[in-house]
């Protein structure tokens, strides 16, 4: 059976528009469950988080609250915003950046005990600010402009 | 092809450029804000950062004037392009106090003379204690404090010269 | 000096560019013939390049004065990554960019002999206006001739991470993709001018579409090797939206390629061919921007001001906004080819780029939906592996299915006879992906499925060979067989990879012995070590699995300027898999070690390396022929 040029055209057409709509059909599918919400140790105090979902926790390391584990690998540390604090225990090689008092974001997920289950660790670049008007560039470089004005 | 559907990919560049118009001029907030505000300072002591500057305690936060609590550090670069802001609030007659996050008095010492000293004290706070307890996450924030030592405001980054009257609107209004 | 030269080539090469956009287009130049936009866009091609190594030299003779060098380059650095330091930043790879766009309008210019010459006209024009707009953002916002007044005492370094041999390639080979893709965009649009949509408009666009494509292919190849070896992790994509940005120009120029491929052998597929040519560099620029506006963050990303992020989008918003108009407007002169029935290699062909196109849009939307609803909402999500591994997936073993299919079928009409042949691959697949099922316990259906279809993949794409006098046939058809094959290889290593990696955490003391896999591994010391730049920590580990000893020496490096740390992991390569070490943090007395034993991770790059042959394959097969024949097909 062969089709019709007009036919084949439809077809084609047809296709093309069940291509983007399959694409945004199965991107939604996706999205609903595995996007990873960010929350602050105040919102997952509140409840606002879920446990057992794939979330991201922000916020400072409390200063004296990092203990390592006798296995040498597991870091246990308390995230804070200064209003509330979430306990993070964590099994892996911690970057370079991560230091008590220095901002983190934790990605992993909310155990039933209250407890954050990190699965990874990401360390705040840098905990000097630049207004995000000025860029993103490194803060030497902005502040000699500054000066000079 | 139908009419629309051919126009329907231009509908759609324009949905996506409007959002990325949006993004450019709101960009992503990684700040961390504190959750103080409305709340009274904690309770600290701390001892003088820099030889011939007092330090600074939290019952001298209440004594009845609004102040601006200025967090900072000698190796806080965006820091020394503030400071002439800050010299300007001092001119207005507003009253600012320091405290320096983990830093060394020779190391303060020399960025004063260098940038000037605005502040009244200076308090030392060499493991960040006092600042995760306001709720500061980083260098430089300045805190609003009215005269019974109640946070009002929370602002963070260096102070931009623009800033200057919403800043002193808001010690106007902790009176 | 030179920095004042380069800064006068690329003022002349902006100027001709715009000469180049008006003689393509004026009413009336289409009458007086090539010769002059030709001319006008070799110049400016040349010109831009001469510009570009203006910069090249002042960067690798660390000229301070200049203020993109005092700013990214250091008079410690080795040479390759001084002059790897021109690109490391936006002002140098955006006139990287533009240089790519020019050469390719030069060449253009030079090689196109049998295209139609209104539409080649056309064409020139449109790289022209291409040309003109990214001159005026790289003039006006980006400049990276400015100076320094005084020049800097000493350079303020490269991120130490991007100081890798890597990064000397990586970019160049991306951007001969990206910017390649430049010409399919103008000849799409040259074309929907005259309104010729043919067979020699395929022909013609076809070795610009393999060429810039191979390069994709080995730019992204290589990222992903390079981000696997440096950043420590083990992992080797990350759906950052960086690497993103580099995956959906791919994307959409194999879905164009394997489209031109029916315009030129049937004349089909008109319309789709000319919206692929313009979503391919369209999302070429898309990257371009998302890089380097800040609009998404992500380690890769270059830091820019939101003002130059504006410019990049209002330039994007109008190519893309207008070769869009252009469509809506001009494809409906565009007549239908010839018909193909159900059992036929066009169908096989257009469902091919129904999936490659469903990646694109998934893959799209994921990479976009936390800036929309952060925008709609104000909540601040991500999106990652878990999503962009749950809807690729299925689609790539769809996608799989079709390439041991396709290429059995005949144009216009196939009988389905060939496809017999597919009951043993078939079979062989399907018994791997039992073994599998049965075989290893744990999760990881996605894996099992992709190595069963790579299996079956293997002797599949070798099928078009069957019964052919292997002597007389294209060199273009061994290339479709390599490159599906490396397919296949790529498939089976991600994985065997994901299924059978072992993993080992653990602080150990020096002269303790740890194990993984069928490793066993004694942690002999850890010493200072120090290069050019950096010091580090070393550690000595010896690994065995019953053979003969290797010696790995993994290191937690510093930098001094700026002051950074990094992980080096080392790496073990075998023949049948990587052992992967990292050194961590010290504590107390022990020491932190991470391992991995890979099998078969290498696939991966290899399968990606044999996919670019077959296109270089491809790309030589068919200029071969078309030597012979006297004239460039």
């Amino acid at each position: 059976m062969i089709a019709k040029p007009k036919h084949q055209r439809l077809v084609l057409v047809a296709i093309a528009f069940v291509a983007v709509l399959a694409a945004v059909l199965l991107a939604m599918w996706g999205l609903r469950d595995r996007a990873a919400y960010f929350y602050t140790p105040a919102d997952v105090v509140a409840g606002k988080a879920q446990p057992d979902q794939s979330i991201r926790l922000g916020g400072m390391v409390e200063r004296g609250s990092v203990h390592r584990l006798a296995d040498g690998v597991t870091v246990r540390f308390v995230l804070t915003d200064g209003a509330a604090k979430v306990p993070v225990v964590f099994r892996g090689i911690v970057p370079d950046l991560f230091r008590e008092g220095s901002g983190a974001i934790a990605e992993g997920s909310l155990e039933p005990d209250g407890t954050f289950d990190a699965t990874n660790i990401l360390a705040k670049h840098d905990e000097r600010y630049m207004p995000p008007q000025m860029g993103n560039q490194a803060a030497e470089h902005q502040t000699a402009k500054t000066v000079d004005r | 092809m139908s009419g629309w559907l051919r126009f329907a990919p231009i509908f759609l560049l324009v949905l996506i450029v409007a959002a990325m118009l949006w993004r450019l001029a709101n960009p992503p907030d990684t700040t961390v804000h504190s959750q103080m505000i409305g709340k009274a300072v904690p309770q600290f002591v701390l001892a003088a950062a820099v030889p011939g500057v007092a330090g600074l305690s939290s019952a001298q936060l209440a004594d009845g004037k609004p102040k601006l609590v200025h967090f900072f550090a000698s190796w806080c670069v965006p820091c020394i392009g503030e400071a002439p802001v800050l010299d300007q609030l001092k001119k207005q007659g507003m009253a600012i106090e320091g405290i320096a996050i983990r830093d060394r008095p020779e190391e303060l010492a020399q960025f004063l003379a260098r940038y000037g000293n605005p502040f009244d004290r200076i308090g030392s706070d060499p493991e960040s204690k006092t600042q995760l307890a306001f709720g500061s996450s980083g260098v430089p924030e300045t805190f609003v404090v009215d005269g019974r030592g109640v946070i009002r405001l929370q602002h963070i980054g260096a102070i931009q010269p623009g800033e200057i009257p919403a800043i002193t609107a808001a010690v106007e209004q902790a009176r | 000096m030179i920095a004042e030269t380069g800064l006068a080539a690329l003022w002349l090469a902006a100027a001709l560019s715009l000469l180049q956009l008006v003689l393509g287009f004026a009413p009336g130049m289409l009458k007086s013939g090539s010769g002059p936009i030709r001319a006008v866009a070799v110049l400016q091609g040349v010109l831009t390049l001469f510009a570009f190594a203006m910069l090249l030299l002042v960067f690798a003779t660390t000229d301070l004065s200049v203020s993109l060098v005092a700013e990214n380059s250091h008079s410690a650095k080795p040479l390759l990554y001084k002059v790897a330091a021109t690109w490391g930043n936006h002002e140098g790879s955006m006139l990287l960019w533009v240089t790519v766009l020019g050469v390719s309008g030069t060449a253009l210019a030079i090689f196109s002999r049998r295209l139609e010459e209104r539409t080649f006209i056309a064409a020139l024009g449109a790289q022209g206006a291409l040309a003109l707009g990214f001159f005026i953002f790289l003039l006006f916002a980006s400049n990276p001739f400015a100076r320094l007044n005084p020049p800097a005492f000493e350079g303020r370094g490269l991120n130490p991470i991007l100081q890798d041999p890597g990064l000397a390639f990586h970019p160049p080979t991306l951007y001969l993709g990206y910017v390649g893709l430049s010409v399919a965009f103008s000849l799409a649009v040259g074309a929907l001018v005259t309104g010729k949509v043919d067979r020699d408009l395929a022909r013609a666009m076809r070795p610009w579409v393999l060429g810039a494509w191979i390069f994709l292919t080995l730019g992204i190849t290589a990222g992903s090797y390079w981000a696997y070896y440096d950043l420590g992790w083990g992992g080797w994509w990350f759906w950052d939206p960086v690497e993103n940005a580099s995956l959906m120009p791919w994307l959409a120029a194999t879905a164009l390629l394997h489209s031109l491929n029916v315009l030129a052998a049937r004349d089909s597929l008109r319309a789709w061919t000319i919206m692929l040519a313009m979503i391919a560099f369209s999302m070429s620029m898309v990257g371009t921007f998302l890089v380097r506006s800040g609009v998404l963050t992500s380690v890769h990303a270059f830091a820019v001001d939101p003002k130059r992020g504006v410019f990049l989008l209002i330039l994007l918003a109008f190519y893309v906004g207008a070769a869009l108009l252009l469509f809506a407007l001009r494809s409906g002169k565009l007549t239908e080819g010839p018909e193909f029935e159900l059992l036929s290699r066009e169908t096989a062909l257009v469902g091919n780029n129904l999936f490659l196109t469903v990646i694109l849009g998934v893959v799209f939307i994921g990479t976009l939906y936390p800036l929309f609803v952060e925008a709609l909402t104000g909540a601040k999500l991500s999106v990652g592996a878990p999503y962009f591994n749950a809807v690729v997936g299925p689609i790539a073993l769809a996608l799989m299915a079709l390439i041991t299919i396709g290429p059995l079928l005949n144009w216009r009409r196939d009988s389905g006879d060939r496809l017999k042949r597919l009951i043993i691959p078939a079979l062989l697949g399907l018994a791997a992906f039992l073994i599998l099922l049965i075989g290893v316990p744990q999760q990881g259906l996605l894996a099992k499925l992709g190595f069963g279809f790579a299996v079956a993949l293997f002797p599949a794409s070798l099928l078009p060979l069957l019964g052919r006098k292997l002597r007389r046939t294209p060199l273009t058809t061994y290339a479709m067989v390599l490159a599906h094959f490396g397919v296949a290889t790529a498939v089976a290593g991600m994985s065997i990879s994901s299924l059978t990696t072992s993993e080992t955490l653990i602080a150990a003391k020096p002269g303790e012995i740890v194990a993984v896999g069928p490793w066993s591994i004694r942690f002999d010391s850890i010493r200072p070590a120090a290069g050019p730049n950096w010091t580090a920590l070393e550690a000595t580990l010896y690994a065995t699995r019953g053979g003969g000893i290797e010696t790995l020496k993994p290191q937690a490096r510093f930098y001094t300027d700026p002051p950074t740390e990094t992980t080096q992991s080392a790496i073990l390569t075998t023949l049948n898999g990587q052992l992967y070490t990292v050194v961590g943090q010290q504590v107390g007395d022990r020491w932190q070690l991470r391992l991995w034993w890979k099998p078969m991770v290498t696939l991966i790059w290899f399968g990606g390396a044999l996919i670019a042959i077959g296109g270089a394959l491809a790309l030589i097969g068919r200029a071969w022929r078309g030597w012979r024949k006297g004239s460039v097909r």
